[in-house]
């Protein structure tokens, strides 16, 4: 049976990483070289790496930082930040990068997503979709790059990206991001329903027992930042990951 | 084996980078290759891709590959191991495309039809076990708690049962490894998959 992905998201700045809280307030974690190394020695059954500067600056993706974490990865990895055109995700793909991540440029125009899909696989693409809750509790699309919220409906947005050849979603609530105080199961739910490609959902989430409350929502794999990075109430550097027993245990009854 | 002899044909289709780099983990020199002319020294080829069928096909027509992979897979039976869309590219053709495969293994390649595989997400994406079929040299033996990596939309359906050598369970049984003499496909990516793909490609490179 396929099992539910549990997947460390990482974010990178400059050359390192940063953990945020709500998108903002960035704490250094650590060089990604050193901790893509132990969560590739703890087989984590996959890696994001999301540069969080690439499109709010505008500057290209860090291929020479992306070819060296290919290297220590014997799992998939997915990169995203910076992507704006094919011949980007061409060149991460020679690197040894398996899929891609888009935001910025895929709520420009989402050709961009069915152009790497033909060219690709369906299954090399992701659409990273941010939601933040507005004062009245109100699900809003939400752009990273200019820290706004976007008229624009997330429910369609979500939709044209299927249609446009997307392989998975990435649901990233906002208003949980570093918080640790459990992912929007609420919102997973929604978007799960009736969804045809597979589900990730991101932020919140503390323990074992929020990742199998977001499967039981409607994900289809969990990722996770702070939960993997970062422990205790002084939010100490701290990387972990779950053995694969517990995995097991977890998703078994 | 000396560098030039496991032959990665490069045609743009794929992710040959990660394959070579687990190929270097466990200390096989492997030769990424863009002439096709190399394949003549070859004791192992790995077909690796990504992508569309056509796509695949008409890369490697493209750069010139496909007589010289006849000639080294059908006449010198030089041990060929095809991965994810490199699988179905040993096949005789797909749903997803018109152009012919290499037809090394009498099997065609389908949709996930929704009456066979009710309510799942397509493409069939992450970890998943393999039910053996039958013995065979590739699948290691002695790996407790084996699982590989899996994204792919389509999935390869054998008209001869004997070529089947593992299933997966993905709504219904899917070919997850497949085999015709000198001939291997796997479905999943083992050069994404841990220590189990690791010792998956030590072991074809003994066969």
């Amino acid at each position: 049976m396929l099992k539910h992905r549990v997947i460390p998201a990482l974010l990178l700045r400059n050359d390192g990483l940063v953990k945020t809280h709500r998108f903002k307030s960035p704490q250094y974690i650590g060089d990604p070289l050193n901790a893509v190394r132990i969560f590739n020695d703890k087989e984590v059954d996959e890696l994001m790496v999301l540069d969080m500067d690439a499109s709010k600056t505008g500057a290209p993706p860090n291929f020479s930082m992306i070819e060296q974490l290919a290297g220590e990865c014997f799992m998939p990895l997915c990169y995203g930040g910076g992507i704006r055109a094919l011949d980007d995700a061409r060149r991460i793909f020679a690197l040894g990068i398996e899929k891609v991540c888009l935001q910025t440029a895929a709520l420009r125009d989402l050709s961009i997503v069915s152009r790497i899909a033909e060219r690709y696989g369906q299954q090399s693409v992701v659409v990273s979709v941010d939601v933040k809750r507005d004062w009245l509790g109100k699900p809003k699309l939400y752009a990273a790059a200019t820290s706004k919220t976007i008229k624009f409906s997330w429910q369609q947005f979500i939709q044209d990206a299927v249609t446009a050849g997307a392989g998975e979603i990435l649901l990233n609530a906002v208003d949980r991001d570093g918080t640790l105080k459990g992912p929007d199961l609420p919102l997973i739910g929604a978007v799960s329903k009736g969804l045809p490609i597979p589900l990730i959902s991101l932020g919140g989430v503390s323990s074992l027992a929020d990742i199998k409350a977001a499967v039981e929502a409607g994900a289809t794999a969990v990722a996770a930042g702070a939960f993997f990075v970062l422990h205790g109430p002084h939010r100490a550097v701290l990387i972990t990951y779950p053995q694969y027993r517990n995995l097991e245990k977890l998703f078994a009854n | 084996m000396s560098a030039d002899m496991i032959v990665i044909p490069d045609v743009g289709i794929g992710n040959v980078k990660s394959v070579a780099n687990m190929l270097n983990r466990v200390g096989a020199p492997v030769h990424v290759s863009n002439q096709p002319g190399d394949l003549k020294n070859a004791k192992r080829i790995i077909l690796a891709g990504v992508g569309a069928f056509d796509a695949g096909m008409q890369a490697l027509s493209a750069g010139g590959w496909v007589e010289q992979l006849q000639e080294a897979v059908r006449v010198r039976k030089v041990p060929v191991l095809g991965i994810c869309l490199g699988m179905q590219l040993l096949c005789k053709g797909s749903e997803e495309g018109t152009i012919p495969g290499l037809c090394w293994v009498d099997a065609t390649v389908m949709r996930f039809d929704a009456k066979e595989f009710p309510n799942i997400k397509v493409p069939h994406m992450g970890w998943n076990t393999i039910d053996v079929k039958r013995t065979n040299d590739i699948i290691p033996v002695d790996e407790p708690d084996q699982r590989y990596y899996f994204a792919h939309s389509y999935h390869v359906v054998c008209e001869d049962r004997n070529n089947l050598v593992a299933t997966v369970d993905y709504g219904n049984a899917v070919a997850a490894v497949i085999q015709n003499e000198n001939v291997f496909g796997v479905q999943f990516h083992p050069e994404k998959s841990h220590r189990f793909g690791m010792h998956l490609l030590a072991n074809f490179l003994k066969v």
